[in-house]
């Protein structure tokens, strides 16, 4: 199965990265195959729209569940009509993206249903990297 | 054909009661007042207009059809909004971020895109009591942008050139005298940024409505620059004169602004406005003062003109 | 590890006093038992920016802000053939006179490209625009966020959006319990983008049928992207029956109404001295605004009443 960890870094013990769409890297977790690669996130600084790209970029590399600790309503939406489930890391905790995958093994992680930010700015979406790990 | 716009940069003070009371105070069969505060419009109030003309407004919204779509990306590649994209065979569309620009729906090779209008308020209008012409349009709460709907409302009231004569031929004002040059006196949202300028356009002079108040003064200042900017006369009114300072007066003889209209801080115009009486309701005296500053207006255009 | 709480000010209507309650609010804070209360000020009014006037900041950085794009004609490749002009929905574009091209208006063009792409001769590009700037600067109540839009600009919500981006990975980076924002007039985008991820907005009205209308609108907005809401009315005395009717309403919408403040020159006179109305003087305005403070410390978790 591959997963995708929003991440502060690329490397599998840095601290996930709390707002999916100014992630600095996300995490390409291969389940069957034990591999993972990181991709930087060219949209961390995009003075809008970075929920949406961010979104198509896990897409376009196959992701099947996406782990991070919020979710704004364009990369909700995208994620959503892509089949995508999403996960959120338990609040006030600052895992790393390893520990955070062994708790979705474990079924631990909270699926949603609904994005976690409130409205992102209707320009630009809501939400640093912060709040349990950068 | 004046098109006088009542503007401040900050808000509260208290453009809607100047531009109401202007309009009152002018030949009412040749006057139509535009409320260009679609966020959160209050000229209704004042004016108690019979609100006959009802047209929804929006934006053009893509919307693909499926069948013709090969999802060949080339919409989301020339969307500068990042507002459409392409999920494996499916094109998703993002209203929120969507500007109606249409670019998408041009390139897109295989025709595939549609155009719908996706409603963000409405527009209405009607005659009132006094006479006047009134229009004035209302963003739908949760949308984000109010330019679109100021442009298409100061189109759909009718331009500068023939305003009451089309409102009187649109049922607008029955008894209109198409004789006299029409008055269009729009009331702009506070700031300073799109929704003020878009409101700006095409106006023939700014009348810019302070407070003798340090938060006053820096919004008049900026709000300047955007007149300058925009190459249209403007002219000073202050409201509240007596609370604050000295600034104001001193600025706008310093940058050679006119000043059209003082109106000092009394308890009882305050209770009056918070009751919802027009100006020249609670004091009918300021009747002769709006006529003055109208001929001055008059006299700055005639002279620019020059 | 705690989160960083935001409190959002907004009003409807612009005037009602978003910024004077802001500004007492900081000072207040500062002076909260038993150690005072940490926070970052912001202010998200970017188009009209006043909350610095009280607060005497000392600027630190100055960055600039790039909202938007603006579309370039290169005028050895035009040959004024005007395809541009019909494509571009937001009169951007004049039409040319005789063969010189088109004229660009700048700040009517929203950078969305459609010219780009009809260009015939691909004589058109795209160029960031400088659309402002945002600052940081230190007050004696704290931190500062705040920015500047150029007049007539666009993308005011950007502005607003990186303003608040950048005030939440301060009092994250320092550990600051609470993120202030002094909000925008209106409903539309600066308005949504300021209040997005706010965990209370207290919405300041005043008793007038104009603030009574606005009220209504805000609250709608604040209830329509799921915000926690109070609401508490300035100048109160100046029409009595405007504030029953507030009260009325906040009963029939089933929002709190946390304080009601009266209508006292002081606030300006506090304003022309370039201090929060608190720190001024300790009449009746402010003894009004340390209980809607006490109730909006409450409503937000906050250590200290």
């Amino acid at each position: 199965m591959k997963i995708v960890i929003s991440a502060s870094d690329g490397k599998l013990d840095a601290p996930y990265a709390a707002h999916f769409g100014r992630a600095a890297y996300f995490l390409l977790l291969d389940t069957e195959s034990d591999t993972w690669q990181a991709v930087a996130n060219p949209a961390v600084n995009a003075s809008s729209g970075a929920g949406v790209q961010s979104a198509q970029l896990v897409v376009n590399h196959g992701a099947q569940a996406v782990i991070s600790g919020s979710f704004g309503p364009h990369a909700y939406q995208i994620l959503m009509a892509a089949g995508v489930p999403m996960f959120v890391a338990p609040a006030g905790a600052s895992p790393s993206a390893r520990q955070l995958l062994d708790l979705f093994k474990a079924g631990q992680l909270q699926q949603i249903a609904a994005p976690t930010t409130a409205a992102g700015g209707c320009h630009g979406e809501e939400g640093a990297a912060g709040e349990g790990g950068r | 054909m004046p098109r006088i716009v009542v503007a401040s940069g900050k808000g509260g003070t208290g453009k809607t009661t100047i531009a109401t009371s202007l309009a009152l105070s002018l030949d009412s069969s040749r006057t139509l007042l535009i409320d260009c505060d679609v966020e959160a419009p209050n000229a209704h109030l004042f004016l108690q207009p019979r609100l006959e003309r009802r047209e929804e407004v929006g934006m053009l919204i893509p919307e693909v059809d499926a069948p013709r779509c090969t999802a060949c990306g080339r919409c989301a590649e020339v969307c500068a909004y990042h507002a459409v994209v392409v999920i494996g065979k499916r094109v998703l569309v993002l209203p929120q971020l969507c500007h109606g620009c249409g670019s998408c729906a041009y390139n897109c090779p295989e025709q595939a895109i549609r155009e719908r209008l996706d409603v963000m308020g409405v527009l209405e209008a009607g005659p009132t009591p006094s006479g006047v012409c009134f229009a004035r349009g209302m963003m739908q709460v949760g949308e984000a942008m109010a330019s679109p709907i100021i442009r298409q409302l100061k189109r759909w009231a009718g331009d500068g050139t023939s305003a009451c004569r089309q409102a009187a031929q649109a049922g607008l004002h029955p008894d209109a005298s198409s004789d006299g040059q029409p008055i269009v006196i729009l009331d702009a949202p506070p700031g300073v940024s799109c929704p003020v300028v878009e409101t700006l356009r095409g106006a023939d002079f700014a009348l810019l409505v302070t407070e003798p108040t340090p938060f006053g003064l820096h919004d008049l200042r900026l709000m300047v620059d955007v007149t300058r900017e925009l190459h249209i006369p403007a002219g000073i009114v202050i409201n509240r004169d007596g609370v604050g300072d000295g600034q104001v007066e001193a600025y706008c003889a310093a940058v050679d602004l006119p000043v059209l209209l003082r109106i000092p801080l009394e308890r009882s115009i305050g209770e009056g406005i918070a009751r919802g009486e027009p100006l020249v309701a609670i004091r009918p005296a300021y009747v002769a003062s709006f006529q003055q500053l109208y001929a001055c207006v008059e006299s700055i255009l005639m002279e620019t003109e020059r | 590890m705690s989160r960083v709480k935001q409190l959002v000010i907004l009003s409807g209507k612009g005037g009602t006093g978003k910024t004077s309650v802001t500004a007492a609010f900081a000072h207040l804070a500062v002076g909260s038992q038993p150690n005072g209360l940490r926070a970052v000020l912001v202010d998200a009014d970017v188009d009209a920016a006043n909350l610095e006037l009280v607060l005497a900041p000392e600027r630190l950085e100055m960055h600039e802000f790039v909202g938007g794009d603006v579309a370039v004609i290169d005028a050895e490749r035009c040959t004024a053939c005007g395809v541009c002009v019909e494509a571009c929905r937001f009169e951007a574009l004049a039409a040319p006179a005789d063969d010189r091209p088109p004229q660009v208006d700048p700040v009517a063009c929203e950078g969305c490209a459609a010219c780009v792409y009809r260009c015939p001769n691909q004589a058109i590009s795209m160029q960031p625009q400088l659309a402002g700037h945002w600052f940081r600067s230190t007050t004696g109540y704290g931190p500062l966020i705040h920015a500047a839009l150029r007049p007539g600009q666009q993308n005011s919500g950007k502005l607003v959006t990186l303003v608040k981006q950048q005030a939440r990975l301060l009092a994250l980076d320092e550990s600051y319990p609470l993120l202030l924002v002094d909000g925008p007039p209106g409903i539309g985008c600066p308005v949504i983008s300021a209040a997005a991820g706010a965990d209370l907005v207290l919405i300041v009205t005043e008793p007038t049928t104009a603030g009574i209308h606005d009220l209504a609108r805000v609250l709608q907005t604040s209830r329509h992207f799921k915000l926690p809401t109070l609401v508490c009315v300035n100048k109160a005395d100046l029409y009595p029956a405007g504030t029953a009717t507030i009260k009325t309403y906040c009963q029939q919408e089933q929002v709190e109404l946390v304080g009601c403040i009266p209508f006292d020159t002081v606030v300006t006179q506090a304003m022309v001295a370039g201090v929060p109305v608190t720190a001024y003087a300790d009449g009746p305005v402010t003894q009004a605004l340390r209980q809607v403070w006490a109730r909006v410390k409450g409503s937000l978790g906050l250590p200290g009443a």
